[in-house]
């Protein structure tokens, strides 16, 4: 069996202290090969983005092992650490995380600037991914006067710009209506089947869980074996 | 992120809050205003100051006059006690000399062969006091003349002609520009080398005349304006002047001008001062008089400076105010760049090249603007007010200190960077993407 990209080993993580303190997480296990799509559904609260944030090693668990191919993650520097969210990780964010003053371009171009990548070379990739997505026509408004769903659809175009092999996607679909939400998902989708993407979809939208390879239920921190 | 892109984000992020930054930088604008100001006033006089002390080219004379314990101890004791010997003459002029009237301690014969054998001291000569009555070029009239106190043993500031020579055996004089309308000379060229005729009365009552030369024409300086007279003219006057005076009179000088080699170092200048000051005599360098008006201007000057240092580090706390609200506002934008694989050194770089470039902005825009209004002024002021003193550029802009002062400003600027730049680096991305 090859490396899992990602695997998580009876992870807990709480907020707070004293009275105040709340286990988002009980002790979770989660393991992800290259090239799947899970989904990682529950209700509100349940944890879901705790998760995906520690999977992405946005956060620290307060216990548990947390591995990337192979490699334990509070093993890794800080350098490689921004490297990985750099370079393989690529970011859904369920509130999009737009800058609202600046270019549809220079939103989607941002992991771009950020790896160091020269302005030419960052404009074609930009571009590539902009029309990928059916966007070229809007790479120079300004992000603030787009629709919901073209929001939606720059910020799945920021993910990929910078060919990553893993792509969390927090509620995606989340903020829109169901025929643009099904635009969104098959776009996700054919990232998955067509460049070997890996996809950790955050949900409580039971239809798309159903489209993944593999559903991972949650309800008050822990695990749910059976789906009921 | 490279440098130019952080640079260019830091800049294009200055100016997404207009009004923020625009009053930050009004601040910065007001301290490196004031600085500039100050820092070419100094510059302009201590220029003006270099400029006369070079001009007057006083390394080889020392100005030496009998050390007087009335000036030493009269505050703390009272007047001294009356010493019949002591030779004492009423003081005329002079530079530094006491009120008329006031009886100082003076220089006998016998002082100046002391003075005259201390080692480094080639030759004294005494400073007489000569009193013309009138000047006269050709037939145009009969003006007052005011011998300059100084001449003898100061170079003149040229506007035309050549300095007076200590050795020349003829009468020379030096003109100041003012004298020139009134005497009949269209303008300062014109004079140089046209004779022009002095009166002087002795003591018996009877009024000369002598012709002189004029060598050349000065402008005023510092140390005040009258006519310059050559070694040989003032001894020729002197010995006019003191026709019929009564023999019994005693014969002081109330200053004496030891010369020395022009060669000498600081050190073996203030060897010969010492060597004087354990004889009785008080012995000062053209310089040395001439610094002491340079060191009430710079007491003026630091003051102002301190001013504006005080509102630079007020600018700067405005500074740390606006950084941190732009640290707070762009919370969720750190943490995206973070989760997008931001090195935390990289936002301070960020968040420090933004603090920096207001502070450019700041010092610049009030460094250029000074440079304006100060070049207008001290225009304004070289033709009105300071007319009497020409080549006094009040205020004078030297480039090293304008890149001094927007250095620092910017170095104040980075320091106030430094607390609001360290938040925004430690923010962990996801606390800040969840920031309301
Ligand atoms: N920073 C925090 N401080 C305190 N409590 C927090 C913090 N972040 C999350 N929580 C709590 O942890 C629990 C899990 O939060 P999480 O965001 O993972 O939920 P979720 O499953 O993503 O919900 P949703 O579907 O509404 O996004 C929630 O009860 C939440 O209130
Ligand atoms: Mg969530």
């Amino acid at each position: 069996m090859t490396t899992p990209v990602l695997s998580a080993v009876d992870i807990r993580k709480s907020y707070g202290h004293g009275v105040n303190r709340f286990d988002a997480l009980k002790g979770v296990s989660l393991t992800v090969q290259a090239g799947e799509s899970v989904a990682i559904v529950g209700k509100s609260g349940s944890g879901k983005s705790t998760l995906m944030h520690l999977l992405a090693l946005l956060d620290d668990p307060d216990s548990g092992v947390l591995e990337v191919e192979g490699t334990e993650a509070k093993k890794l520097k800080e350098r490689d650490l921004n490297r990985l969210r750099n370079q393989d990780f690529g970011f859904v964010f369920q509130q999009f995380f737009l800058t609202p003053n600046s270019s549809v371009l220079e939103n989607v171009i941002l992991p771009l600037k950020i790896a160091g990548v020269s302005p030419k070379e960052r404009r074609a990739r930009g571009m590539a991914a902009l029309e990928q997505l059916e966007l070229a026509d809007k790479a120079k408004n300004k992000a603030i006067n787009l629709s919901g769903g073209q929001k939606q659809r720059v910020v799945i175009a920021r993910a990929l710009v910078n060919n990553p092999k893993v792509i969390f996607a927090d509620e995606p679909t989340g903020n829109l209506d169901t025929a643009t939400g099904a635009i969104v998902e098959d776009i996700l989708f054919s990232l998955n089947k067509e460049h070997g993407i890996t996809l950790i979809v955050v949900t409580h939208d039971v239809e798309l869980a159903a489209r993944c390879d593999r559903q991972f239920f949650i309800r008050d921190g822990l695990e749910e074996s059976s789906h009921s | 992120m490279n440098f130019v892109d952080i640079f260019r984000t830091a800049v294009s992020n200055t100016f997404r809050s207009r009004l923020r930054t625009t009053l930050t930088v009004v601040a910065i604008f007001i301290g490196a205003f004031t600085l500039t100001i100050t820092t070419a006033i100094g510059t302009g006089v201590s220029d003006y100051i270099n400029k006369q002390v070079a001009s007057v080219g006083a390394s080889d004379v020392l100005l030496v006059s009998k050390t007087s314990d009335q000036t030493t101890t009269g505050t703390d004791t009272g007047p001294a006690k009356y010493d019949p010997t002591a030779a004492k003459a009423a003081a005329g002029g002079g530079l530094g000399a006491g009120a008329p009237g006031q009886a100082t301690t003076v220089l006998t014969q016998a002082d100046l062969t002391t003075i005259g054998q201390t080692s480094g001291v080639l030759s004294v000569d005494p400073i007489v006091t000569v009193t013309p009555d009138y000047i006269q070029y050709g037939d145009n009239g009969k003006y007052v003349l005011t011998v300059s106190a100084t001449s003898a043993f100061t170079k003149a500031d040229l506007a035309a002609g050549a300095q007076l020579s200590s050795t020349d055996q003829t009468l020379q004089v030096m003109l100041p520009l003012d004298y020139l309308s009134n005497l009949g000379f269209s303008d300062a060229a014109s004079a140089v080398g046209q004779p022009v005729t002095i009166g002087i009365t002795d003591y018996a009552g009877t009024q000369h005349e002598v012709t002189a030369t004029v060598v050349g024409v000065q402008n005023t300086t510092l140390l005040g304006g009258g006519v310059g007279l050559n070694q040989y003219a003032t001894t020729q006057l002197h010995d006019l002047q003191s026709t019929g005076k009564p023999a019994n009179s005693v014969a002081g000088y109330s200053r004496a001008v030891a010369h020395i080699d022009p060669n000498s170092s600081k050190s073996q200048i203030s060897a010969i001062k010492d060597s004087l000051k354990t004889q009785g005599y008080t012995a000062l360098t053209v310089a040395d008089q001439i610094g002491t008006f340079e060191t009430v201007i710079n007491g003026i000057i630091g003051v102002l400076d301190a001013f504006a240092v005080i509102a630079l580090i007020a600018a700067g706390f405005g500074i740390i105010n606006t950084l941190l609200m732009s640290v707070q506002e762009r919370t969720r934008e750190i943490g995206l760049m973070k989760a997008m694989g931001m090195s935390g050194r990289k936002v301070y770089a960020l968040f420090s090249t933004e603090a920096v470039f207001i502070g450019f902005l700041g010092s610049a825009i009030g460094a250029g603007v000074a440079i304006l209004v100060g070049s207008v002024i001290s225009s304004v002021l070289s033709k009105r007010l300071l007319s009497g003193l020409p080549g006094l550029h009040l205020l004078e802009f030297s480039p090293v200190s304008i890149l001094i002062i927007i250095l620092v400003v910017m170095l104040i600027a980075f320091l106030a960077g430094t607390l609001p730049a360290r938040r925004a680096a430690r923010q962990n991305p996801i606390d800040a993407l969840r920031y309301e």
